[in-house]
């Protein structure tokens, strides 16, 4: 199942890269730490790794490395607001629990 | 869930540990806050979408705090429990109020901590708590929008604040519950928005015309540090005489009565609104209700406002002066406040420094911007190859100067990145050379200090002795590097060696060195002064040497001549003796006693200089 973003998270990755000046895409991961088990990583890309897999929707370039990827598959990336706070949300269909504050979960 | 922002490579944080930062421009009129999201830089607008925060308290009788717009509506129905522009009152003195001050005499009362006291109903209150209310404020909507508590903060100063001054803004975030990471220069931030603090090196101008304040600050680069080299302005000039000199006109076009208070209000509002449409257009019309309609053209508003033109630009050539710099020399120039978005400013400023300002980034803004990214960066969010770390000197760094004497240049404890410079001249007329000795410690003698590195300054043209001046700059960069430079200022001439001076120290070193300074404090203060004495017999006997095989024969009768030599004969003899006192005693009747002589050579040197030369050539 591939990995997509909204059209507003497309928006925003690239403007952020473009300011950044430099980088391929945006790297989706999980990490295990956190209250409830793992937890999210966004981060820019500027190397894609041999175990990596590359998704592309809207333009964008999604980086995902494949221990990652057992826990992503069918993640859709947002971009919201709420209130003054603004950022990416993960809409993971594969979560069973989050934490009280939703950066951690369990599958 | 909780939402998230793009990190650097290989710096995803993990949960509930995330290092939020912001920047605050904590202005004396309005204030912001500002941080990096997925690497981008912005200010954060409060619920209603405003980014400027008036930089307004009101209190009431209860201690009930309200900050910002909601506060300013106090300032017409109770101006007594408002206070307005508390940024003027950080700092100072209640005797250094006067001056500068918009509060009433009866509004500030004296306070054991130096500062002045604001009275209100709720109490005494201090500039420190009245900032605090400002910041936390902003912290809270900072904490809001990023969805955590902030792990520092950057805060911005003018330029020209001294050590009290910023001790006192460092302490109203203290107050405030937040973590200063750095304060930092407003023209730094301003350029560091702009990213000129990626270049090599360069001279920079900051340009900086409020609503009522105007600050010119030049800024030299060197290895991604700026220093502040000259700033000037004029506390009395800004956005608001523009408004005074428009309403003045539509009075005299519609020919209205000055005396009616309410409407004279109500014409700056007007005015104010014309000059901002004037940015846009090249004509505005000007509406007063059913009193008088006309209308304003660009042209007609310049020439209006020139005479404020041109004292912003006496006050960008007086300091340029004062810094010994052509307006050619300066690379790029920032504009920051409201009032530099008037197209006139902008054309003027390009004329005088013969390239067009950087106006790209809101100049309401571009302050808060350069301190989020500051920010941003000290927190630790960027990877480690743009990683400024934020080290301090744990020795200070000093010169060695005459009679084995140390000349502190960067005191320890400074944080890192640092650039310092000092003035020496030469000692000798007709001195060529000068060698700079490098050292390290907090003692006063070299003897006692560790020695870093000795370098040479040769060529330094002939000229007699305190003539010359050398610049010797210190410059620590961010890896703990020392580069030291002596310039000759006058011919250029210049050399630099580079040192690492934390290099083979251990901690046990650092703190036996700073250990022997405290216990060998009183000795070293008596062994200095000594020095000093010595020195400067040495100085006055050479002197006086040099003098009287120049002209004494001329100027002096021989019974002058011999009663100079014994002067000087005791002072050799005193100069040995260990008493600092009885050294100073010989070298003052050494001077008593040439004063005569001082002046007949003055007066021969004088005369000789206007021999032959015509009444206006003088």
């Amino acid at each position: 199942m591939a990995i997509t973003l909204s059209e507003k998270a497309a928006q925003r990755v690239r403007t952020f890269l473009i300011n950044r000046g430099s980088g391929l895409g945006v790297r989706l991961g999980v990490k295990t730490t956190g209250c409830s088990g793992m937890a999210y990583q966004l981060e820019f890309v500027d190397d894609i790794n041999d175990d990596d897999t590359v998704f592309e929707d809207r333009g964008v370039k999604i980086v995902i490395d494949a221990k990652s990827l057992l826990y992503l598959e069918g993640t859709h990336l947002d971009f919201v607001r709420e209130g003054i706070n603004e950022g990416f949300r993960f809409e993971n269909p594969n979560v069973k629990g989050e934490c009280g504050c939703g950066e951690s979960f369990t599958v | 869930m909780a939402l998230l922002q793009i990190a650097e490579p290989g710096q995803s944080t993990a949960p509930h540990q995330h290092r939020l930062a912001a920047g605050i421009d904590l202005g004396t009129t309005n204030s912001l806050i500002a941080t990096v999201r997925s690497g981008l830089p912005d200010t954060l607008p409060n619920d209603g979408g405003e980014h400027l925060l008036p930089s307004v308290v009101h209190v009431t009788a209860d201690g009930e705090f309200s900050v910002g717009r909601s506060a300013l509506q106090y300032a017409g129905t109770d101006p007594d429990n408002t206070i307005i522009s508390v940024k003027r009152l950080m700092g100072r003195g209640l005797e250094d109020m006067s001056a500068i001050s918009n509060f009433s005499a009866n509004q500030l009362v004296d306070s054991d901590s130096g500062m002045p006291s604001i009275r209100t109903a709720a109490g005494d209150l201090s500039p420190v708590q009245v900032s605090a209310e400002i910041l936390r404020k902003l912290a809270d909507r900072a904490e809001q929008a990023l969805g955590g508590d902030l792990t520092g903060v950057v805060i911005t100063v003018p330029a020209y604040f001294d050590e009290a001054q910023r001790q006192a803004t460092k302490d109203a975030a203290t107050l405030a519950g937040l973590k200063v990471l750095r304060l930092i220069n407003e023209p730094t931030a301003a350029a560091v928005a702009y990213g000129l603090d990626s270049g090599e090196q360069g001279l920079h101008a900051i340009f900086d015309l409020g609503g009522g304040t105007f600050d010119i600050s030049i800024l030299r680069l060197t290895k991604g540090v700026f220093e502040v080299v000259a700033t000037g302005g004029d506390s009395a000039l800004g956005g608001d005489d523009m408004d005074r000199l428009l309403a003045d006109w539509i009075c005299a076009q519609a020919g209205l009565e000055r005396s009616d208070k309410r409407l004279m209000a109500e014409v700056l509002t007007i005015a104010r609104g014309v000059k901002e449409q004037l940015t846009e257009h090249n004509e505005a019309e000007v509406a007063l209700g059913d009193r008088w309609q006309g209308s304003i053209s660009r042209s007609e508003f310049e020439q209006l406002v020139s005479p404020l033109v041109e004292r912003c630009l006496l006050a960008c050539r007086r300091t340029l002066r004062d810094a010994g710099l052509k307006p050619s020399e300066i690379e790029q120039i920032v504009m920051v406040g409201g009032s530099t978005r008037v197209p006139r400013i902008r054309e003027a400023v390009a004329e005088f420094f013969g390239r067009p300002p950087l106006t790209s980034i809101d100049p309401d803004r571009v302050v808060a911007i350069g301190t989020a990214v500051q920010a941003n960066i000290l927190a630790g969010n960027k990877p480690d190859a743009d990683m400024l770390l934020l080290d301090v000197i744990p020795l200070s760094l000093g010169v060695e100067t005459m009679g084995g004497l140390v000349e502190k240049i960067i005191d320890r404890n400074t944080t890192i990145p640092i650039s310092r410079a000092q003035e020496f001249t030469t000692y000798k007329d007709g001195q060529t050379a000068m060698a700079i000795h490098v050292v390290q410690g907090e003692r006063e003698l070299v003897d006692d200090c560790r020695s870093l590195a000795r370098f040479e300054l040769r060529g330094i043209p002939p000229m007699v002795a305190g003539a010359a001046r050398i610049r010797v700059t210190y410059q620590v960069d961010s890896d703990g590097l020392l580069g030291v430079t002596a310039e000759e200022v006058s011919s250029g001439v210049k050399s630099t060696i580079q040192v690492k001076p934390s290099y083979g120290l251990s901690d046990e070193q650092i703190s036996g060195m700073l250990k022997s300074s405290i216990e060998h404090a009183r000795e070293d203060v008596s062994a200095r002064m000594l020095r000093e004495q010595q020195v400067d017999a040495a100085r006055a006997h050479e002197a006086v040497t040099a003098a009287l095989a120049e002209n004494g024969e001329q100027l002096l009768s021989r019974e002058e001549i011999r009663r100079i030599e014994a002067a000087l004969d005791s002072l050799d003899q005193a100069a040995t003796s260990s008493d600092p006192e009885l050294i100073k005693q010989a070298i003052t009747a050494v001077d008593n006693l040439t004063q005569d002589f001082a002046a007949r050579r003055m007066d021969a040197s004088i005369a000789k200089a206007l021999v032959g030369q015509e009444l206006d050539e003088i």
